[in-house]
């Protein structure tokens, strides 16, 4: 099984950062997995998008175009990418940030107050965390407890406290 | 060791001090700034040299000063940067030097742009620099392939005494994957030709390039290539995905070679007998199995992320015994697999 | 008794430097130096682009021949491989002062722990005397037939002036061969340059005002005499930066 992920959102957000969760939690399960950033000039408040993929075989392109799963951080994310999800793939949607609701009725829409829940919880730069713990939920694609345990490959020792937060915010999402 | 995930970029640094490179020059340039980056915090840790030079120009001929005294020694940049370094290049090819040189290519010409190209194949493949030397030229895949190449790339440099290049794109340096490097693969050899001081115990030694009568530049220049015919003979790389009752063959390096494999999968499962050669090593380039391959397919596709560059080394190693088609997207554009699909079925309808 | 012989680090080759050139005086105050101190077994030059090119021939030591301007950051790499060695570069005006100005200036702002022989003598002799960088206002040139004009042209680069404003060099001093007395301060110029570099104290340049009578269309006797009367009030002599006096009021 292959499942292809595009996680966007503004620069700032932390979307590169969710993806490479993702793709460690992908890799604490001994699957195959890649994680592709956009690049460019802007370091804050410019789109930012990430491609991650998680497979039982072996990835060709690491470029996804036609997500399984889509993460979407803000309205113009959602807004050009809500077309390319696969028919039947699944949507995450931060509901706190996106006013709209998804227009496809041919894919699984979920909404998460993730930003106004990271502000609730004292971890307001988690939001995409939260995220990526619903995601979690939604597509079982790993488990909670494996991804609370990738968390400390991708946090490095230095900063214990920022583990704590980041599983925090994963369980938080998991559980919303 | 376990795996990790590393970028592209990351691999290449740390396969680098993996296979003793302790000196490291650059300039910043994107896509490629990681490996500087990774190399400013690594080499003071283990007494190596990161030095951000004033120009591409200054870091290549600071790598040539290094390559001299016979040290493992390498420097990165994007195409632009590396359009700068060609002249360093040229006389570390004409002094014979090993050297390890990373391009991470963006679109061009000119400034063009950031993201992800392959059309610096030309430069990369004939030469480059001025005059007449080859650079041998490995092309990875995956973020494994630019560390294990960077590791080969030291070696074969030493080996055959030559410039080496890593020649990736901004995709690979950018994407991570799972990578797992070797504790340590330095395979250093003598090097009676370098200049550490004679010690007062022997005659100097002298890098140079400059050949004032013609007839020894032309006996050194046809020695040279004497040399480049025993690593035509021994380096050259390549692999073969579903070839073994293709009748089409897609012909791809680095990350378009992994777009094809999707397109080439897709297309298996639409009863289109295709599969893929991949040159792993761009110069010398796999003549010899295309040429076989050209008798037994009715089609060859070239797909590039350029206006078509590698094309013409697929017809001239397949003799334009048959049709060879190009797919590509030039200046960071990247083909999807569907088009690359759509380019073997047209492919397909007409090479018969 | 004194013997009067060829310094150990010079080879037996003959130069090729034109009649009343003073390269072979530099050429041979630089293997002195590198004799006074021992130093030839772990010396690594750089030889320019220029009349110079094929210096390596005539060092005994290692040396490596460095593309046009490119010697300064070659001797970076050597010095950062092997800190322990003496590395020098001997380079002309066109190839230090024009296409190598960035690689001189960042290697003296770096102070890198090297030895720069600068042979300054206004004009680019290999080539067949086109203007360099260094050339008077007013000299005829190859490339200046009406002699260099201020307004198209500009005005000379002063290489030790300029590189002595930068805080990090070590010490910067310009010398010239034309005469007993200036060859003798150049001798002791060049060796507390290279002294310098085996104390590790950092950059040093020694900038040779120099001759080329074949270019200049002068006798070798009137090319010394014009150092004197055109080259030297231009580029006046003397120490442009020495650190040392900062170290003994540390």
């Amino acid at each position: 099984m292959t499942t292809q992920i595009l996680i966007a959102g503004f620069g700032g957000q932390g979307v590169l950062f969710a993806g490479k969760c993702l793709a460690y939690e992908g890799l604490f399960e001994d699957k195959q997995v890649s994680w592709l950033p956009s690049y460019g000039p802007e370091m804050r408040g410019g789109t930012a998008n990430c491609s991650v993929i998680i497979s039982d075989e072996p990835i060709g392109s690491p470029i996804v175009a036609k997500p399984d799963v889509l993460i979407v951080m803000n309205l113009p994310s959602f807004d050009k990418y809500e077309k390319d999800v696969v028919k039947g793939g699944k949507i995450v949607i931060d509901s706190t940030l996106i006013a709209r609701e998804a227009v496809r009725n041919d894919v699984n829409a979920y909404y998460i107050p993730a930003t106004k829940l990271a502000n609730e919880l004292g971890i307001p730069t988690l939001a995409n965390m939260i995220m990526v713990g619903k995601m979690i939920k939604e597509t079982g694609i790993v488990t909670l407890e494996n991804a609370c345990e990738a968390m400390k490959k991708v946090v490095s020792a230095r900063h214990q406290d920022l583990l704590e937060a980041n599983v925090k915010a994963l369980t938080a999402g998991y559980n919303y | 060791m376990s795996k990790v995930l590393m970028k592209g970029n990351e691999a290449i640094a740390e396969a680098a001090i993996k296979a003793g490179c302790r000196h490291y020059f650059g300039y910043p340039i994107t896509p490629q700034t990681e490996i500087a980056a990774y190399m400013a915090k690594r080499m003071p840790k283990i007494g190596g040299t990161f030095l951000q030079a004033e120009s591409e120009i200054s870091a290549i001929n600071m790598v040539y000063g290094v390559a001299g005294a016979g040290f493992r020694v390498m420097t990165s940049s994007s195409s632009p940067g590396v359009s700068l370094k060609q002249e360093g290049i040229s006389y570390i090819a004409g002094a014979d030097l090993p050297a390890l040189i990373v391009n991470v290519q963006r679109g061009g010409p000119g400034l063009g742009g950031i993201q992800p190209s392959q059309s610096d194949y030309f430069q990369a493949t004939k030469g480059g620099g001025h005059g007449d030397y080859r650079l041998i030229v490995y092309a990875p895949a995956s973020v494994q392939e630019m560390a294990d190449y960077t590791i080969k790339a030291f070696d074969t440099a030493d080996k055959y005494r030559m410039p080496v290049m890593l020649l990736a794109d901004g995709t690979m340096g950018q994407m991570m994957e799972p990578v797992e490097l070797p504790e340590t693969t330095v395979q250093e050899i003598e090097k009676p030709w370098a200049v550490r001081g004679t010690q007062n115990k022997r005659k100097h030694n002298i890098i140079n390039s400059l050949y004032l009568n013609p007839e020894e530049l032309e006996r050194t220049n046809i020695e040279r290539f004497e040399k480049y015919k025993v690593i035509e003979e021994n380096e050259c790389l390549y692999e073969e995905f579903m070839m073994d009752d293709a009748e089409y063959c897609v012909v791809a390096f680095g990350i378009a070679s992994r777009i094809s494999k999707n397109a080439v999968i897709e297309a298996r499962k639409q009863g289109v007998k295709v599969g893929l050669i991949r040159p792993i090593t761009l110069w010398p380039f796999p003549n010899k199995v295309l040429k076989q391959t050209a008798d037994k397919v009715k089609g060859f596709l070239s797909v590039e992320l350029s206006m078509g560059q590698m094309i013409e080394d697929v017809r001239l190693a397949t003799e334009c015994k048959k049709p060879v088609k190009l797919c590509s997207r030039t200046g960071g554009m990247i083909p999807s697999p569907e088009q690359v699909l759509e380019s073997i079925i047209n492919l397909t309808k007409e090479a018969k | 008794m004194y013997v009067f012989k060829k310094p150990n680090s010079l080879t037996d080759k003959p130069l090729h430097y034109c009649p009343g050139c003073t390269h072979g005086i530099i050429h041979r105050l630089v293997a002195e130096a590198l004799d006074e101190l021992g130093v030839e077994g772990k010396t690594i030059g750089v030889a320019p682009v220029g009349c110079a090119v094929m210096a390596y021939d005539y060092f005994a030591c290692d040396m490596v021949e460095a593309a046009h301007g490119r010697a300064p950051a070659v001797a970076t790499g050597l010095k950062r491989a092997m800190p322990d060695n003496v590395i020098f570069t001997y380079q002309g005006d066109g190839d230090l002062a024009s296409i190598g100005m960035a690689e001189t200036v960042h290697a003296a702002t770096r102070n890198e722990n090297i030895t720069i022989i600068f042979v300054n003598n206004a004009i680019y002799g290999m080539t067949g005397g086109q203007m360099a960088p260094t050339s008077l206002p007013g000299q005829v040139t190859q490339t200046s037939p009406y002699g260099r004009d201020p307004k198209t042209q500009g005005l000379p680069i002063k290489v030790s002036e300029m590189l002595s404003t930068l805080d990090a060099p070590y010490y910067i001093e310009r010398v010239a061969v034309n005469n007993v007395k200036n060859v003798k301060n150049a001798k002791k110029a060049i060796l507390k340059a290279f002294r310098n570099q085996v104390e590790g104290k950092g950059f040093s340049l020694i900038e040779v005002v120099s001759t080329c009578p074949t270019n200049w269309g002068l006798t070798p006797q009137k090319a010394l005499q014009w150092v004197d009367e055109k080259m030297i009030p231009y580029y006046p002599l003397g120490v442009y930066k020495d650190r040392s006096a900062d170290e003994k009021g540390e």
